[in-house]
């Protein structure tokens, strides 16, 4: 008995000294990162978010990426185009091989494309135009659509490309349904051309990857292991920064910003995100849910609206609630997504209070009057205090806003519309948007300013409900229009109509920032994705 | 005997189901899982749909039924958030927080003990007046803070121990362990400290007042009269009979530590059940929160029921009454 105990503590001493001379000479190209939460999952159409499509293309590829400045390059396609106003083709580039030396071929796109069409995939809306997929040859696809779709391959640089033989053989050939009870394989691992590969995944607890040796580009980044963690809680991942135990963190709390940006060791990336942060009326109700004008809907009366936008100081929210961490806009749409109109990104002057005052009496409205807001606390950047400021800020005019600040699960429940497309459950409310789909302003038009419809499903994300007949118009022709010139001229048409009718007050694009140390070079794009393949470790 | 633990154990299913049925209950307000599942452009009918199949829109104790007749046959589903099998999850979860929980008492023992012994032994002296001062910071900071100082000190300042994680672990089996490498045994250090610091204030008060009571008694007078040396007197014979409470506390804490373990794992990112069911809070993921708060309930009423037994064990007068029962009865 006593020899035994004696043998297992040798034993333990021996492992203890083991890993102890095992541990490795601290590799210089080692990149450590966190984010607040984990990947959900390895599987690349199993959320359509950004956090997840950003990591996945570290180690699977779609047809064409984004370049640094988020327009479209060949990445596992040399070439697409319409052949026809209904018929798209890819090109795919020869030669490259998934991590596990199988070679890449017409066949896996057609797996990959069919994949994210079907089963618990969360990449569905990617799909809705298309007709067929066929392969004509290994290294050419072509699509057929419904209807004319140029944003085709704008949307589908979401769409990931994955082994048809790898997921065949490890079962693994539908997306995973949260409401099924199995598992698929491609949860926990993963099968991709990218640049680099996944060599251990523990969820919720780490991620590793190495970089891919036979990639078909030439890399940029200069890593040998990239290790990513969650780190739920703020105070903490700051911490961890500033001793060194990570080189990068991702979502950086802007309460924490200053106290990085005085470290010498660290530097803060920052810049504007695509996301429009907006207010929305509700445009459609004959009397508000939520306020004490009976009979009537103060807010289809567009002097209400405009006393609205011209009371809302976004500049004072920028300085004061968003500690300057905010870019202010007219438009619901962000530089670098197409069709952003640049000459009328104008917000009309700040009104005086007695100005806006006037405009409410006009409107029948002298003694103001009170309505209900509905607000996240835990969606976007400073969501909560944004609104108490509007609150204020209305209040000068006479306007009592009672605010409903809510969790984001909580939230969205009542504000969205509901399944039958009727209303949300909201006179005034927040919500952020941004057209991460196609990178193109359609996106906007169809999701939050055409009129609701339950056939065309158009104006899904038009809580407001608000609705204009030459705008729909406007938003349909441009989605099948091919010609640059009249597309444009229709976006600028279009921009101005919702502009000048108040229909939202547009607020800011928040900023994207990110925290890494000295060492660490890095590309920040304005989707707030964070591509690997840029990283360089002095 | 028999019936004492049937009845015991009758008790302990019916204190299980009430706690998942008010966890059921209480899932109804965490929000809608739905909006955390799906992106921004998922269009209203699917969000509809998704709700239908997962069974959200029926009624909460038809949803608690369905929940208990598949937990009974193992079956947890899969989480909301990943789509992973929850049993799976939360079994791998397990390993680190039980070396958290047992490091943590053992430190809070091995730490508490002494300096009750001191304080009690010595009540005037200039030291324990500094530790008695001393442990009422710890009961009194919250764990958050005494993490972040912690964290601060050790790791940003002196950059002596890592901020957050568990170190390289070594699996044996599905269970993985951090006592084994280097790495693994330093990143215990500041969280086992933050999670026992207050189990370990309580007992040192609990074993200084126990002493205080036993150092007045007449056979603790009598050992020393017969000239027994101080180390006989104080731990042979004083320690000894302060010890029985302090078991037992230390014992039914156990629970308490695994349960508040949560807010510890989150400070420290430490991959645990209780970092698992933060995030599933997030993300309103109902099957894990319900499995999670199912075992933890579990974990209560398993140490309840030991310390129960051992009360039977320990008591002669509660095995007594039984025995006068039994025999009035034939």
């Amino acid at each position: 008995m006593k020899a035994d105990i004696r043998r297992w503590a040798l034993a333990g001493v021996a492992a203890l000294a083991l890993s102890l001379g095992a541990a490795p000479a601290v590799d210089a190209k080692t990149f450590k990162w966190a984010n607040a939460g984990d990947v959900s999952s390895m599987d690349p159409y199993y959320r359509n978010e950004t956090f997840l499509l950003a990591f996945l293309e570290n180690i699977y590829e779609p047809l064409m990426r984004r370049d640094e400045s988020l327009g479209l390059e060949p990445a596992l396609a040399m070439k697409w185009g319409q052949i026809s106003p209904t018929t798209w083709f890819f090109d795919l580039r020869s030669g490259v091989k998934f991590h596990d030396g199988s070679p890449f071929t017409a066949a896996d796109v057609v797996f990959s494309l069919n994949r994210a069409s079907s089963g618990g995939s969360n990449m569905k809306g990617y799909f809705t135009s298309v007709k067929a997929i066929r392969k004509v040859n290994d290294l050419r696809v072509e699509v057929d659509t419904a209807y004319p779709d140029p944003l085709l391959a704008s949307k589908w640089a979401q769409i990931l490309i994955m082994s048809k033989a790898w997921a065949e053989k490890n079962n693994a050939t539908v997306a995973a349904d949260a409401t099924k009870n199995e598992e698929t394989f491609a949860t926990r691992n993963a099968m991709g051309t990218g640049p680099f590969m996944l060599k251990e995944r523990r969820a919720g607890e780490k991620t590793i990857l190495v970089p891919n040796p036979s990639w078909w580009d030439k890399p940029k980044h200069n890593l040998t292991e990239v290790i990513f963690t969650p780190v739920t809680n703020p105070a903490t991942r700051v911490a961890a920064l500033k001793a060194g135990d990570i080189d990068m963190m991702y979502e950086v709390p802007p309460q924490d910003t200053d106290n990085l940006k005085k470290d010498p060791n660290i530097k803060v990336i920052e810049g504007p995100e695509t996301r429009i942060v907006y207010l929305g009326f509700d445009h459609e109700r004959k009397e508000l849910l939520e306020s004490n004008i009976k009979g009537k809907n103060p807010f289809q009366d567009k002097r209400v609206r405009e006393a609205f936008y011209r009371s809302i100081d976004v500049e004072a929210i920028k300085r004061t609630v968003m500690r300057g961490q905010s870019f202010p806009t007219a438009l619901m749409v962000a530089p670098g997504i197409n069709g952003y109109v640049k000459d009328l990104d104008k917000r009309p002057s700040l009104l005086k209070p007695e100005e806006a005052k006037k405009l409410l009496a006009e409107a029948g409205y002298p003694n103001g009057f009170e309505v209900g807001m509905d607000c996240p606390n835990d969606r976007y950047v400073n969501d909560e205090k944004i609104c108490q400021a509007v609150v204020a800020m209305l209040a000068r005019i006479g306007v009592k806003v009672n605010l409903l600040a809510q969790t984001r699960s909580k939230y969205f429940t009542k504000i969205l519309r509901k399944a039958d497309f009727g209303p949300g459950d909201t006179s005034f409310y927040m919500l952020g948007w941004s057209p991460a789909a196609t990178y193109d302003v359609h996106n906007v038009f169809e999701s939050l300013l055409q009129t609701p419809n339950k056939d065309t499903k158009k104006g899904s994300f038009n809580v407001s409900g608000y609705s204009n007949k030459k705008l729909d118009e406007l938003a349909d022709k441009m989605e099948g229009e091919s010609d640059k010139a009249k597309r444009d001229a229709m976006i600028r048409e279009a921009t101005k109509l919702y502009t000048e009718d108040y229909a939202y007050i547009p607020l800011h694009q928040q900023a994207v920032i990110w925290a890494a140390r000295k060492n660490i070079t890095l590309h920040q794009p304005a989707d707030n994705r964070f591509p690997l393949r840029f990283v360089q470790v002095k | 005997m028999l019936i004492f633990i049937l009845r015991r154990l009758a008790q302990s299913v019916a204190v299980l189901l009430a706690v998942g049925l008010v966890a059921f209950t209480l899932f109804r307000y965490v929000g809608d899982p739905i909006n955390a599942m799906v992106g921004q452009d998922t269009s209203i009918q699917e969000r509809e749909e998704l709700r239908e199949r997962l069974g959200l829109n029926d009624p909460a104790p038809v949803q608690f039924a369905h929940f208990i007749i598949n937990s009974v046959q193992g079956k947890f589903g899969l989480s909301y958030r990943t789509s992973e099998p929850v049993g799976r999850m939360i079994l791998e979860r397990l390993p680190a927080t039980m070396e958290l929980a047992f490091v943590a008492a053992l430190f809070s023992l091995c730490v508490g003990v002494p300096m009750g012994v001191w304080t009690g032994l010595y009540p005037r002296h200039w030291s324990s007046r500094v530790l008695q001062a001393a442990s009422l910071i710890g009961v009194s900071l919250p764990t958050f803070l005494i993490g972040i100082l912690l964290i601060l000190v050790f790791a940003v300042i002196l950059g002596v121990l890592p901020s957050f994680g568990r170190g390289d672990t070594v699996a044996f089996g599905w269970w993985t362990s951090g006592f084994f490498t280097f790495s693994g045994l330093k990143a215990l250090i500041l969280p086992s400290i933050t999670l026992g610091l207050f189990q370990l204030t309580l007992i040192m008060r609990l074993v200084r007042s126990e002493m205080l009571e036993v150092m007045r008694t007449d056979y603790i007078k009598f050992a020393r009269a017969r000239g027994l040396t101080n180390r006989a007197v104080n731990f042979g014979h004083a320690l000894k009979n302060t010890l029985v409470p302090v078991i037992t506390i230390a014992g039914l804490q156990l629970g308490g530590i695994i349960a508040f373990a949560i807010v510890t794992e989150t400070v420290f990112s430490w991959p645990g059940m209780g970092q698992l069911f933060v995030q599933s809070v997030q993300f309103a993921d109902i099957p894990v929160m319900a499995a999670y708060l199912l075992l933890v309930a579990f974990f209560f009423v398993a140490i309840n029921l030991a310390v129960d037994l051992l009360y039977y064990a320990v008591d002669p007068r509660l095995r007594g009454g039984m025995a006068t029962q039994a025999a009035r009865g034939h």
